[in-house]
C-alpha cells in the first residue's frame, strides 16, 4: 500500500458513492418530478408510496458521500462547498421541502393542503435535480481557484451555459430513470399512463446528452485528452452509447427491468466517462491548472486514509446486504394499506 | 454584521433546531423497543397498539431529524471551509463513519418498521425496532465524539508551514476517538436523549388521563416511561457531575464561565441562581460558600481555577453561558424531583388521582427538550473564542471568501423555513395526539392487521 494508490482507490470510492446516490435518489428525483403529472389522490398517493420506504436510504448515499469526501479529501470538500455557497444552500431548501413533503403530505385530508406539498415535493425534486446538474456542470469544466484553492468566480459564474446544459441533460435523465421505475412498480392503466412519459424523456435526453457531448468535445478539450491518450479507454464512452440505446429498445419490448437495468448503467458510464476525464483532478482551475486540487495534493493523510478504508470494507458490505434486503422486501407492485403514506 | 458572526448565528440556529429532534428520536426509540418486546412476550394487543402508536410519532420526529441534519453535513464546508481543511484529518472520519455505521442501518430498518407490517415475521419486524433504536443511539455516538473532539482535542499532531500551523493530523485514532471527554459527553448526551423520549411518552399518557380517554393505554405508557425517567434522571445527575469533573480539568476557562467565577478563591462557592455582570467581574444571587471546591475536588479548601487565569480575548461570553447552564442543572433538579413524585405515588397507588402531577407531567415535556438546548448552549458556546479548544480560534476557522450578503440570504431561508417546520410539527403532532391511538380490532384478538381507519390516524 502507498500514499498514491490509497488516493487513487478513495477517488474510485467516492466515485461509487456519488453514483450510487445518482441511480437511486436519480429514480426518486424522477418521481418527484413526475408526480403532478398524474392529477387523482389515488394515484399521486401510488407515486410517492412507490418511493416510500426507500428515498430517505437513497438520500444517505449523498450523506454520506459528503463524509467520506470531507474525511478523505477535506481540501475538496472545502473548496466546493464554500465555493458553490448560494447553489448549495439551494440544494439544501429543496432537499428539506422534499423531505418534509413526503412526509406531511397525506396527514391531512384537506384537497389544498395536499395540493399544496404535492406542488412543493415536484418542484423541490426539480429544483434539486437542476442545481445537482449545475453542480456537476461546473466540476466537469473546472472553476477559477486562488492559490489556497479557494473558489474566486463569484456567484454568476456558476451558471454558465456549459453548467446549464448539463443540468438539462440531469433533469431529462433522472425523469426518464424515474418513469422507468414507476412502471416496474405500478400497475394497470396508471402503469399505461406512466409509460407513455418514457418515450418523451428518453427523447429529450438523448438530444441533450448528444449535445453536451458535441459542446465538450469542441469547447472543453481537457476532459477528453484522457481518452485521447488512451485509446483503450474509449470503451467506456461506448459502453455508455451502448447502454443508453438499449433503453428505447428494452421499452418497446415491454421488458421494464432491463430497461431500468439500462438506464442504471448509463447512469453509472456517464460517471465513469466523467471521472476519467477528471482524474486526477477533483476541481480543476481553468485560470492556473497548477492550482488545482489533484487527489494527490488535496487528500488527507496516508494513516487516515488507510483507516478510512478498514472501515469502508466493513460498513460497505453491511450496507450493500440490507439495501438490497430492504428493496427484496418492497419489490412488488406498490398498494395502499393501512401504513402508506 | 460580518460573515464570521453571520456564520456563527446560523450554525447555532440550524444545529439548535436539528438537535430539537434526534434526542427525542433516540427517546422514542427506546420505548418503541420496550412495547414491542413487552408485546412480544405477553402477546396483548394493548402494546401492539403502543408501540404502533409511538412508532407513527418517531416517524414524525425521524423526518424532521433527516430534513435538518442534512443541512449539518455540509455546512462545515459551506461556512467553515478554512476549518474544515484544517481539521479535515481528524474530523471528516468519524461524520463519514456516522453515514456508514448509523444512518445507513437506521434508515434502512426504518423502511421495515414503518412499511414491513404483513411483509416480514413479528420477531423480525421487532428486530428492526431494536436496529432503528441502535442507528440513532450510534449517530449519537459518532457525532458526539467528532464534538468532543473539538473541546478536547487528542491524539493529534500540528503540521506547520512558514511556523504557522495549518493542519491537525492524526497520530492515534483511538486517542482521536476516547479523547478525554468522549465517554463522559456521550453519556450524559445519551442520557439526555433518553429523557425526552421517557417524558414526551409521560406527558401524552397523563394528559389522556386527565381527559379521560384511552385510560388502558395511558396507565402502561406512563408506568413504563416513568421506570426509564427514574433511572435516567438520576443517572442524569451523576453524569453531569461526572462532566463538571472533567470539565474543570480540561477546560478550566468554560467551567469558570458556568459558575462566574472570577477570581481564584478558596473555598470557591456556586450559586444556584443569579445574573453575572461580566464587566464588575460581580454575580448577584443566590450562592453556596464552598459548595464549588467541594463538588469537583470533595474538599472545600480546594481552589478553583478562576477566568482571571485568561486573557480577556480568550475567555467565553460569561453571562449567556452561567444561564444556560444554570437552566439546565435546574431542569434536571426539577426532573429528578417529578419523576421521583411519580415514582412515590405508583408505590402508594394514587398516582392516577394526583391531578396537580399529572398536570405538571403534562408540560414537562419540554423540560428535557430546553435543558438539551441549554446544555449544549453551555458547552458550544462555553468552548469560545476556540473553534478546536487551544487549537484554532473560531475566526480562524471561517470560508475566508464569503460574502456576508450570502450568509444572510441564507439564514434568512433557514429561519423562515424552520419556523415553518416548527409551526407544522407543534399542529402535526398536536394531531396525532388528539386522534389517540387507533382503536384495538372488536374481536379483540392480538391480530396483525387492523381494520381500515380514516387515513389521518394510520398514516406513519
Ligand atoms: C435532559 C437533558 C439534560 C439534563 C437534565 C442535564 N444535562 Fe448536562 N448537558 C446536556 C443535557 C442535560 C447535554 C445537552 O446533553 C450536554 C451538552 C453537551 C453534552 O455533552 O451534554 C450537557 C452538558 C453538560 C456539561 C458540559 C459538558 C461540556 O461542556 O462538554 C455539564 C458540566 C453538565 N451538562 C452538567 C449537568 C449537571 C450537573 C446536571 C444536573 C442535573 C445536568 N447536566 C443535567
Ligand atoms: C455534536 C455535534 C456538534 C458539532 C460537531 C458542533 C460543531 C460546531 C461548530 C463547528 C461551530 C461553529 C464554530 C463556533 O462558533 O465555535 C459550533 C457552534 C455552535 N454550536 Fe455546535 N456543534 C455540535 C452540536 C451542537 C448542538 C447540539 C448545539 C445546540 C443545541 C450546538 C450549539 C452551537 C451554538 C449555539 C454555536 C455557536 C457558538 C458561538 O459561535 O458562540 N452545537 N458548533
Ligand atoms: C453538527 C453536527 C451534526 C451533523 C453534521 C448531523 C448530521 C445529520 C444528518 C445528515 C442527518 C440525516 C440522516 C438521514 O438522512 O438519515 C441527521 C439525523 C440525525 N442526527 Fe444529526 N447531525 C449533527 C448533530 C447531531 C447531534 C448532536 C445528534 C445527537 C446527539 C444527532 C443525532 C442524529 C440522529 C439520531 C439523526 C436521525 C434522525 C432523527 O433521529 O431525528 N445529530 N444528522
Amino acid at each position: 500500500m502507498t500514499l498514491e494508490l490509497d488516493q487513487i482507490i478513495w477517488f474510485i470510492l467516492l466515485g461509487i458513492l456519488f453514483t450510487g446516490y445518482a441511480i437511486l435518489d436519480g429514480f426518486d428525483l424522477g418521481v418527484g418530478i413526475l408526480h403532478v403529472f398524474v392529477k387523482e389522490d389515488q394515484e399521486r398517493r401510488l407515486l410517492l408510496n412507490s418511493i416510500g420506504p426507500i428515498w430517505d436510504g437513497n438520500e444517505v448515499w449523498l450523506i454520506t458521500g459528503g463524509g467520506a469526501m470531507f474525511a478523505a479529501f477535506p481540501y475538496v470538500y472545502a473548496t466546493l462547498f464554500s465555493g458553490f455557497y448560494l447553489i448549495f444552500m439551494a440544494l439544501l431548501a429543496a432537499l428539506i421541502f422534499r423531505a418534509v413533503s413526503i412526509e406531511f403530505r397525506s396527514k391531512l385530508e384537506s384537497p389544498h393542503w395536499r395540493a399544496l406539498w404535492d406542488w412543493s415535493f415536484a418542484l423541490a425534486s426539480l429544483l434539486a435535480t437542476i442545481l445537482l446538474g449545475i453542480f456537476v456542470g461546473n466540476l466537469a469544466i473546472g472553476l477559477p481557484l486562488n492559490r489556497k484553492g479557494d473558489y474566486v468566480g463569484g456567484l454568476l459564474h456558476l451558471v454558465g451555459p456549459y453548467p446549464l446544459l448539463v443540468s438539462i441533460t440531469t433533469v431529462a435523465l433522472f425523469t426518464m430513470h424515474g418513469a422507468i421505475y414507476l412502471s416496474l412498480r405500478t400497475a394497470g392503466p396508471l402503469q399505461a399512463k406512466v409509460r407513455r412519459w418514457i418515450g418523451p424523456a428518453i427523447t429529450v435526453f438523448i438530444i441533450s446528452a448528444v449535445t453536451t457531448a458535441m459542446v465538450t468535445l469542441v469547447y472543453h478539450p481537457r476532459l477528453t485528452s484522457a481518452f485521447r491518450h488512451n485509446p483503450g479507454l474509449f470503451v467506456f464512452p461506448v459502453l455508455l452509447m451502448l447502454a443508453i440505446a438499449n433503453v428505447p429498445r428494452e421499452i418497446s419490448r415491454g421488458k421494464d427491468l432491463r430497461a431500468f437495468i439500462s438506464s442504471c448503467l448509463s447512469i453509472v458510464f456517464l460517471l465513469v466517462v466523467l471521472s476519467i476525464g477528471l482524474f486526477p483532478d477533483l476541481v480543476y482551475a481553468p485560470n492556473h491548472p497548477q492550482w488545482s486540487l489533484s487527489i494527490f495534493n488535496s487528500s488527507s493523510t496516508f494513516y487516515t486514509l488507510n483507516v478510512m478504508l478498514i472501515a469502508a470494507l466493513i460498513g460497505m458490505p453491511l450496507v450493500l446486504t440490507y439495501t438490497i434486503y430492504i428493496y427484496w422486501v418492497f419489490r412488488d407492485k406498490v398498494r395502499l394499506g393501512s401504513h402508506s403514506y | 454584521m460580518n460573515a464570521l458572526f453571520l456564520s456563527r448565528l446560523q450554525f447555532g440556529l440550524t444545529i439548535c433546531f436539528h438537535y430539537i429532534f434526534p434526542p427525542l428520536s433516540i427517546g422514542l426509540g427506546l420505548m418503541m423497543v420496550i412495547m414491542e418486546g413487552l408485546y412480544l412476550k405477553t402477546k396483548l394487543p394493548i402494546y401492539e397498539q403502543m408501540s404502533r402508536f409511538w412508532t407513527s410519532v418517531f416517524a414524525l420526529t425521524f423526518g424532521l431529524g433527516v430534513a435538518t441534519g442534512i443541512v449539518m453535513e455540509f455546512e462545515f464546508g459551506t461556512n467553515w471551509a478554512n476549518y474544515s481543511r484544517f481539521v479535515g484529518d481528524v474530523f471528516g472520519g468519524p461524520l463519514a463513519a456516522e453515514g456508514i455505521f448509523a444512518f445507513f442501518l437506521e434508515s434502512g430498518f426504518l423502511a421495515i418498521l414503518l412499511f414491513g407490517h404483513g411483509k416480514v415475521g413479528k420477531k423480525f419486524h421487532f428486530f428492526a425496532t431494536v436496529m432503528v433504536f441502535l442507528g440513532s443511539a450510534f449517530s449519537a455516538v459518532w457525532i458526539t465524539i467528532a464534538n468532543s473532539w473539538m473541546q478536547t482535542p487528542a491524539g493529534y499532531k500540528l503540521i506547520y508551514k512558514h511556523g504557522k500551523p495549518i493542519a491537525a493530523h492524526v497520530t492515534n485514532l483511538l486517542a482521536v476517538l476516547l479523547n478525554p471527554s468522549s465517554i463522559d459527553r456521550l453519556v450524559h448526551t445519551l442520557i439526555g436523549a433518553l429523557l425526552s423520549g421517557a417524558f414526551l411518552v409521560l406527558s401524552v399518557g397523563a394528559y389522556y388521563i386527565l381527559r379521560r380517554r384511552h385510560l388502558d393505554f395511558a396507565m402502561r405508557s406512563i408506568k413504563i416511561a416513568l421506570v426509564v425517567a427514574i433511572a435516567a434522571s438520576m443517572l442524569q445527575l451523576v453524569s453531569g457531575d461526572a462532566n463538571a469533573r472533567m470539565i474543570a480539568r480540561y477546560q478550566p476557562a468554560k467551567l469558570a464561565a458556568f459558575e462566574g467565577h472570577f477570581r481564584a478563591d478558596a473555598p470557591s462557592g456556586m450559586s444556584i441562581a443569579g445574573w453575572v455582570n461580566a464587566r464588575a467581574q460581580k454575580v448577584y444571587g443566590l450562592r453556596i460558600p464552598g459548595m464549588l471546591s467541594w463538588l469537583l475536588y470533595w474538599n472545600t479548601q480546594h481552589p478553583v481555577i478562576g477566568l482571571d487565569k485568561f486573557k480577556p480575548s480568550d475567555r467565553p461570553p460569561v453571562n449567556p453561558v452561567f444561564q444556560s447552564y444554570h437552566l439546565m442543572v435546574g431542569i434536571g433538579m426539577a426532573l429528578i424531583g417529578l419523576a421521583a413524585a411519580g415514582g412515590f405515588f405508583w408505590w402508594r397507588g394514587t398516582l392516577f388521582n394526583q391531578r396537580w402531577l399529572l398536570w405538571l407531567f403534562v408540560f414537562s415535556a419540554l423540560g428535557p427538550l430546553v435543558a438539551n438546548e441549554a446544555g449544549w448552549f453551555s458547552a458550544e458556546v462555553g468552548r469560545q473564542p476556540w473553534i478546536v479548544y487551544g487549537v484554532l480560534k473560531t475566526s480562524q476557522g471561517i470560508s475566508p471568501h464569503l460574502p456576508a450578503s450570502q450568509v444572510l440570504i441564507s439564514i434568512l431561508m433557514f429561519s423562515f423555513i424552520y419556523l415553518l417546520l416548527g409551526i407544522l410539527f407543534v399542529f402535526l403532532l398536536n394531531r396525532k395526539i388528539q386522534a389517540g391511538p387507533i382503536p384495538l380490532p372488536a374481536t379483540g384478538a392480538p391480530g396483525e392487521h387492523v381494520s381500515v381507519q380514516p387515513n389521518v390516524r394510520m398514516d406513519a
